[in-house]
């Protein structure tokens, strides 16, 4: 929508009788075709746009603005210090140590869910006997509330809880940890439970990029001979490479802001050693609950500006294809 | 037509903005102020923290009710939001609102030193002196600058629970009077297989609870009082405290895997542990007795075998052997609350209704008078100990305030989790302070 077509041009412009000349007339016509197209575009997305300006622009121009102060909630903001909240959390080791766990999900998230998602829906995609069920059965945990995930893997993998029982069970008593008190472990204790929940998300996804797959090829690939193996390798990849990606930037996001399940599931003491913190965990502890409140916010402005900055880049690099025109540009 | 498209939508951004900015305009009417009483109706909002249901929630709701049916002008509106929620989130937000609630929990302690410094607070010390003399010394903790901001209805020293079973079976005669003989009771009871003692050190604050502790027995009376106020916390006491947790922690008398045990309200806690003969021991406030009923497998049992008794004494330490922690709940009334929020507070303080809270045995009272509500034994023993206290000092961290708080519970863990230090304890209070 750069330009209005003169050929597409209002029919009341030709039902107007003639009066005056013609160019004018045509001009005033235009524009009350075009200040009626405004009223009806204002109408039609104020509600949208105040919802989305009072509830996600103003408060992140607020948390900006709070990030400057040293403000304990307490009285209006009054002591401004610039950026020294920022220069303090990159001081932080547990900040750090945030930071790291978040990678650490980001990067686990897309390697292991990846994989196990393409592997289960190039099965699913199969037809056999009780493919819904199993179609059922693996979107379940997605759709659990994360706070009773939380809770469920926290009483199973307490110490000497569900997990370490059916682990001795099996013989494999030796691989027993304190998943959730030992500080090593722990981040991987969450990156499992993550993954555990989330990879129904990748697999219904991938599932539905794979129904897109026009059956034609998938048969002119049989009849040229190419075994299912060479099918999947050489028809449905490529193909998939559009929903892979939406997913990965999903993933990705989401792995960002990580939060839900790590604050049920992990215990504060081992959160507050840095040992499962998130960038979004230690916000809250921060902000809410050492009552910085400016500080907090500076936490939350940096976690937008990584995720911002890391959806720009995805996008750029690896979305291009895919979301033409929508973020990264026209081309020509 | 980029330009005019960027046009249009500033200006849907401009008209809703003026939407906006009127609608907000709309309810900006401020209520006279009420000079006398029960004259006019009121509708009083009260936030507290018994969210749970149980008997707690339930006698509040009778309390609110009794107050009305005796001034009818009077309408009270409960809100019960569970503890962090209220004190962290929603009572913070609130009150830098401008339609607060008007009566709301308050722990007293550098929490309330800010609340008082942005004018959020009641001033009720001419309204509430009856009271407050009633209550005793426990009200200074609500007060700031010697003036009363709010009153305590619960309030209780810590100590700690134990198993009389087990003491007996491992042949432990008397309650440790000393760390000396605490230690010595450690060692008997690991002898007889079961965890000495209890750490939910997975909630931060019943591990740091050690650690105030060893604080007290060693700082003297004045340099707590004096760091409460101008947080400054210079004294070698402080890193002493973190050393005497140290040893004390090397000689293991937890259970495994504390780092990651919660600390009440499931049978995995340390409560659970407790209460279900797992474990002989556990440091914690007067409130216990409840919480540990909750998580009870066979309530009658615990009510047998439970006893409680003070934190011990260090020989030879700067801190007064009496001295102990404590802390409490109460509440305060919002700088513009009616004049009947006052009369509310006052009515929750009274001795009767006292009474009537003590016998839900969800918390020690703190009015004279109400002594008669207190049944369970235990419990006793603790109000007895609280009377014979030379000193209660509030909870380390909400004396300090929550920032300071927040960031010595952590280094204090850290200790426990092996990779912190004493006087690392003291850096992070100190940095904490200049936050």
């Amino acid at each position: 929508m750069t330009s209005i077509n003169p050929t597409l041009s209002p029919a009341g412009g030709t039902s107007v009788p003639p009066a005056g000349p013609p160019a004018a007339r045509r001009r005033s016509s235009r524009a009350a075709e075009t200040r009626r197209k405004w009223y009806e575009i204002i109408g039609l997305t104020t509600p949208a746009v105040a919802v989305y300006v009072m509830f996600v622009l103003v408060p992140m121009g607020f948390a900006v603005y709070y990030s400057l102060f040293r403000w304990r909630g307490v009285g209006p903001p009054t002591e401004f210090v610039g950026f020294n909240n920022y220069i303090l959390a990159f001081q932080d080791p547990i900040f750090l140590d945030a930071l790291r766990n978040n990678a650490i999900i980001v990067f686990g998230s897309l390697l292991l869910q990846g994989p196990i998602a393409l592997a289960v829906a190039l099965l699913l995609n199969r037809r056999f006997r009780g493919r819904t069920v199993f179609r059922l059965l693996v979107f379940v945990p997605y759709v659990l509330a994360e706070v009773t995930v939380g809770i469920m893997w926290k009483l199973l993998l307490t110490g000497g809880g569900t997990v370490d029982a059916l682990l001795k069970q099996i013989g494999l008593g030796s691989f027993v940890q304190a998943w959730l008190a030992d500080l090593d472990v722990v981040i991987w204790t969450m990156l499992f439970v993550l993954t555990w929940k989330y990879v129904g998300f990748a697999i219904i996804l991938l599932l539905a990029g794979l129904s897109n797959v026009p059956p034609e090829l998938t048969e002119a690939a049989a009849i040229d001979g190419a075994s299912w193996w060479q099918t999947q390798r050489h028809v449905m990849f490529p193909l998939l490479g559009p929903t892979i990606r939406i997913w990965m930037f999903l993933s990705m996001i989401g792995s960002l802001q990580a939060f839900e399940v790590i604050w049920v599931t992990s215990v504060p003491a081992v959160r507050s050693l840095g040992a499962s913190a998130t960038m979004a965990t230690y916000m809250v502890d921060n902000g809410f609950f050492a009552r910085l409140w400016g500080y907090g916010n500076a936490v939350a402005v940096i976690l937008f500006a990584i995720s911002f900055i890391a959806a720009l880049l995805f996008q750029r690099f690896l979305l291009r294809r895919d979301i033409e025109g929508a973020v990264t540009g026209r081309r020509s | 037509m980029a330009m005019k498209h960027r046009a249009g939508a500033t200006l849907a951004l401009f008209v809703t903005t003026a939407l906006l900015v009127a609608g907000c305009n709309g309810g900006d009417s401020e209520a006279p102020a009420e000079n006398e009483l029960y004259k006019n109706p009121v509708t009083m909002t009260w936030w507290h923290n018994a969210s749970q249901d149980g008997p707690g929630k339930t006698y509040w709701e009778k309390v609110a009710k009794d107050f009305s049916a005796l001034h009818p002008t009077v309408t009270i509106q409960i809100e019960a939001i569970e503890t962090n929620q209220l004190q962290r989130t929603r009572l913070p937000a609130a009150l830098l609102s401008s339609d607060p609630p008007d009566i709301f929990q308050a722990w007293g302690g550098g929490e309330m030193r800010e609340q008082v410094e942005a004018d959020y607070l009641k001033d009720i010390t001419d309204q509430v002196k009856d009271e407050a003399a009633n209550i005793g010394s426990a009200t200074e903790i609500w007060q700031v600058d010697g003036k009363q901001y709010g009153l305590p209805y619960r309030m209780g020293i810590e100590g700690i629970w134990y198993n009389k079973d087990m003491f007996a079976k491992a042949g432990i005669t008397a309650p440790p009077t000393t760390f000396e003989e605490l230690n010595q009771a450690v060692t008997k009871l690991k002898a007889i297989n079961v965890i000495p003692i209890a750490l939910g050190a997975g909630d931060k604050w019943p591990a740091a609870h050690w650690w105030y502790n060893f604080a007290l027995r060693a700082c003297s009376v004045d340099t707590l009082k004096k760091a409460s106020v101008d947080l400054v916390f210079d004294d070698p006491c402080f890193v002493k405290a973190g050393q005497d947790l140290k040893t004390f922690i090397g000689t293991n008398p937890f259970q495994p895997n504390f780092i990651a045990t919660p600390g009440q309200n499931d049978p995995t806690s340390a409560n659970g542990l407790v209460a279900n003969g797992k474990a002989a021991m556990e440091l914690m406030g007067d409130w216990n007795r409840g919480t540990l009923e909750t998580v009870a497998e066979d309530p009658k049992a615990l009510t047998k075998f439970l006893g409680w008794f003070p934190v011990p004494a260090i020989a030879g330490s700067a801190g007064d052997p009496k001295a102990a922690l404590g802390g409490g709940d109460g509440f305060a009334c919002a700088k513009n609350a009616p004049a009947e929020c006052v009369e509310f507070l006052k009515y929750i303080v009274s001795p009767e209704v006292q009474k009537g809270f003590a016998e839900t045995g969800t918390g020690l009272p703190v009015a004279k008078g109400a002594e008669a509500g207190v049944a369970d034994p235990a419990l006793k023993s603790i109000l007895e100990a609280t009377s014979g206290a030379t000193y209660v000092q509030l909870w380390l961290d909400t004396a300090f305030g929550s920032t300071v708080g927040n960031a010595m519970n952590d280094a204090v863990i850290a200790i426990f989790a092996g990779n912190g230090s004493p006087e690392k304890v003291v850096e992070a209070m100190k940095a904490a302070a200049k936050k």
